[in-house]
């Protein structure tokens, strides 16, 4: 059974067909790219997967479950969880608040009033480990305004795998960072997800990204998907590369260096 | 029968007041995304202008239909006062905080608010000011076997003009397709080549104008009273909570409820009158919080 | 392994607290009754500009409704002490709390539907139903007149300390500096915990960033409403002790600019520090009471401090001080 599937999903922007008659499955510790031009509705679908957006109609199933009619938080708690494309995190938190929190979030600690939130050396030791995951112990004490881009990133992605989902999805998590950048941050996800064997799906633009990490590759273009298959499959697939790349061949997916 | 329309016609005067608040309030929003806390006391600032002004040139016994001719122009002098003082205020007090957190915009208009009430006190004093001679010298009309001031039809007709005048305005004008793009848009307006500053001074005016103008109309039919500002800046968030905010349909949709309402509510639930409007508005922010008409 | 420790020590919190806690008890000793009577009026405020500061400062809400929360608190009293013929200070405490419980319960229940703007008229809205239902019913609440609570009528610690006989407004200004400093470090210490508690976290993300505090599982709704809950009580319990103190309570605590006053304690003293409201409702009383005693424009005053403090130094006292002290540290 596939950990997530989705059955004729569908989200209209008045005439705009965001989300068309989507249906994708994701298999356990699969590493799914999610690929396609802008407006291709990467994005939209993840956000009616994750309920950022309401679904026109079709259903989500989960594990099984059917949570198409859950909310935020309730999918959160059923195990998915994302990023987001432009950084979302706690600014005026720092590094490690911002993460601990998801902690104390997922272990259900929030409603506590009573206790102090640092002198919970279990969630402590967890965060300071996930911060040295991501690279991030140095700015332990640093407001999350105050980080660069790609760490910003960083904590945006390491937020999400806090809550040690079963599903993760990563909206561009390397969009708007230098190249070097890139690279480490793209091993760090990598390794962390592989590592743990969480199901993963990332949207991303950078084709040698994608094909470097991904085991199944998803092409949307206008709401639909276009194909899907492995690396090799979709880089013989000449229809995609047409949609990708404008040209299509042989060679089209090679690097002219 | 008689009563029912002179209860209507008091409803349709009220609202038109509150509509001339509410579209400058919700114009000020819908361009420029800020809420102005003092524009209830800009309204009362309106208003005293007004009546000192026609106070101060005609004296009270002054009578007879030049006279008469003049004090009505002279009305519109407060809400050009009040045009001013916002052009003034906008760019010193307001611009300064548009990147910071909202929350500074609501606190300097409160500030300003505590400003100008007092600034009321110290220039016109603590006693009433009217212009009532004007609604005097205008007598009244018939109504059936009830007579009726003819000043409030005059007031009523300015509501109309105001409404009509403002959609043309921001609809069927080359500003107002500029304030449109702004409000939508304000980066994309700024790259476009639009002044947004000299937009959202001017847009601001307006807004201020309509404020003044509701103050200045009111007078002659009712006296300028301290605290009057801010029972018609609750009134007007109460007008803009049913309309929606930003909407200038919601704006009259609202004022028309509220003037209805109210007319009910003195009539039968005399004392809790205001709390009823209240409870209203607390219960449509329930059932559909952007109002009737509104945009997020 | 590395410590916890990334919040702030208790030892660092006793060393600023211990000493100003042994100050404000010393200092009756040292002024006159009168300047005492100003402190305690001083500390009720800053009870209510604590709890108004967790909505403001640490939830991202501002409400320009508090005066509901503190008229409903000493109304509670006058209430209780004029018709039930209450004398305990206690019972009266309880009751009061109660019934801003219920009322910042239902109020909160409405408002945090919203946020920003919608949020604070609804706020404002709501308490001016309050004003307007105590103005109108005047054969309950007295109307502009309003109830007297007299000091006589009540008892501190159970019954232990009455105000009765000769002499008793010099002993009731004593003993209630030192029953209201007790109950305002009680207040100030519940309100430490709660704000440093992963509650308090939860609270700073939904202000910081509400999407994604929902999107790591926390319920903002849920959440902006029992810091609401809260927020009211801690006004409220300051509402209650404002009254003995007062002697009267008229529709006027509950009239919006009382609200406003409430808001300008907080941004005097600086809304995103811990101590910035405890510091500016203590400031705010005595700049009150100068600028009433030094013009009949004193609303026009304080208006204009409000704005250069806005433009100027919008972390308030607190906050620019401790930016001082930063740049100082490192420079």
């Amino acid at each position: 059974m596939a950990l997530l599937q989705t059955v004729d999903l569908k989200r209209y922007f008045g005439e705009t067909r965001a989300v068309d008659n989507v249906n994708l499955s994701i298999e356990e510790r699969e590493f799914v790219s999610l690929v396609g031009p802008n407006g291709a509705g990467k994005t939209s679908l993840i956000n009616v997967i994750s309920a950022l957006l309401q679904v026109e109609s079709g259903k989500i199933i989960f594990k099984g479950e059917d949570i198409t009619r859950l909310s935020v938080t309730e999918r959160v708690k059923a195990g998915i969880a994302r990023s987001f494309q432009l950084v979302n995190v706690f600014d005026d938190l720092t590094t490690f608040d911002n993460v601990a929190l998801a902690i104390f979030s997922r272990e259900g600690k929030t409603a506590h009033l009573g206790r102090l939130a640092h002198l919970d050396q279990a969630v402590a030791d967890e965060a300071d480990r996930i911060l040295n995951q991501f690279g991030l112990a140095a700015k332990r004490s640093d407001n999350a305004r105050d980080l660069a881009q790609g760490e910003r990133k960083l904590l945006d992605v390491a937020l999400a795998y806090a809550l040690k989902p079963k599903l993760l999805f990563l909206d561009e998590p390397t969009s708007g960072v230098s190249t070097r950048d890139k690279a480490q941050i793209m091993d760090t996800i990598a390794s962390v997800v592989r590592g743990e064997g969480i199901t993963a799906v990332i949207v991303e633009h950078d084709m040698d990204v994608v094909f470097k990490y991904s085991d199944r590759i998803v092409v949307m273009a206008q709401g639909a998907i276009l194909a899907q298959g492995t690396p090799d499959e979709i880089r013989k697939n000449e229809q995609v590369a047409m949609v990708l790349l404008g040209s299509s061949g042989p060679d089209a997916f090679t690097r002219k260096d | 029968m008689d009563t029912l329309v002179i209860q209507t016609l008091n409803s349709v005067f009220y609202a038109a007041v509150l509509f001339l608040i509410a579209a400058g309030l919700s114009l000020i929003y819908g361009v420029m995304r800020i809420v102005n806390l003092a524009h209830g006391t800009l309204y009362a600032l309106g208003a005293y202008v007004s009546a000192w002004a026609v106070g101060t040139v005609f004296g009270a016994t002054a009578a007879g239909n030049m006279v008469l001719a003049g004090q009505l122009l002279l009305l519109p002098l407060g809400a050009l006062a009040i045009a001013a003082v916002g052009a003034v205020i906008e760019p010193t007090l307001l611009r300064p905080l548009y990147r910071r957190p909202e929350e500074y915009v609501l606190l300097i208009t409160f500030g300003l608010l505590m400003i100008l009430e007092d600034v009321m006190k110290l220039l016109f004093g603590g006693t009433p000011l009217s212009a009532g001679s004007i609604m005097d010298s205008m007598g009244s009309v018939r109504i059936g076997s009830l007579l009726y001031p003819s000043y409030n039809l005059v007031v009523i007709s300015v509501g109309i003009m105001a409404a009509i005048g403002l959609w043309w305005f921001i609809y069927r004008t080359r500003f107002g397709i500029i304030l449109r793009a702004t409000s939508q848009d304000r980066r994309m307006a700024s790259a476009l080549g639009l002044n947004v500053g000299r937009v959202y001074v001017q847009a601001f005016a307006i807004g201020c104008f309509m404020a003044g103008l509701g103050g200045a109309v009111i007078v002659p039919a009712q006296a300028a009273v301290l605290g009057m500002g801010v029972d018609a800046l609750i009134l007007a968030f109460v007008v803009i909570v049913i309309g929606g905010l930003g909407s200038l349909e919601g704006a009259l949709v609202g004022a028309l409820i509220v003037g209805f309402v109210r007319t009910a509510g003195i009539q039968f639930f005399a004392e809790i009158e205001l709390a009823v409007l209240y409870l209203i508005a607390a219960a449509v922010l329930l059932v559909r919080p952007t109002g009737l008409f509104g945009k997020a | 392994m590395p410590a916890a420790r990334t919040g702030p020590s208790l030892y660092m919190m006793l060393v600023v607290a211990v000493p100003v806690i042994a100050a404000l008890a010393v200092l009756p000793r040292l002024v006159d009754l009168y300047q005492t009577e100003l402190l305690i009026y001083g500390l009720t405020f800053a009870i209510a500009a604590l709890g108004f500061n967790l909505l403001l400062g640490y939830t991202g809400l501002l409400s320009f409704g508090h005066s509901a929360y503190f008229g409903m608190g000493a109304y509670t009293v006058a209430f209780i002490v004029r018709d039930l013929h209450v004398q305990s200070m206690e019972l009266c405490i309880l009751g009061g709390l109660l019934s801003t419980l219920v009322i910042s319960a239902l109020f909160g229940y409405v408002c945090v539907r919203h946020t920003r703007i919608f949020f604070g008229i609804l706020t404002l809205a709501l308490s001016q139903v309050l004003w307007s239902l105590a103005f109108k019913f005047f054969w309950v609440t007295g109307g502009t007149d309003g109830i007297r609570v007299a000091r006589t009528g009540v008892t501190l610690l159970g019954g232990l300390i009455d105000f009765k006989g000769s002499g008793s407004y010099q002993k009731f200004v004593y003993a209630y500096y030192y029953y209201v400093l007790g109950l305002f470090v009680l207040a100030t210490a519940i309100m430490w915990v709660i704000v440093h508690s992963p509650f308090g976290k939860a609270l700073q993300a939904i202000r910081d960033n509400e999407i994604r505090a929902s999107f790591v599982g926390i319920r903002v709704r849920r959440y902006r409403w029992l810091a609401f809950v809260i927020s009211g009580c801690f006004t409220g319990l300051a509402g209650v002790l404002w009254v003995p103190l007062n002697g009267l309570t008229t529709p006027e605590i509950l009239y919006w600019p009382f609200s406003g006053e409430i808001v300008f304690m907080t941004v005097l003293g600086g809304f995103r520090t811990f101590a910035g409201p405890i510091v500016g409702a203590i400031a705010f009383n005595y700049l009150k009471v100068y600028a009433v005693a030094s013009s009949q424009y004193w609303q026009m005053v304080l208006g204009c401090v409000l704005v250069v403090l806005v433009m100027l130094l919008p972390t308030g006292i607190v906050g620019t001080l401790a930016r001082l002290a930063a740049k100082l540290r490192r420079g």
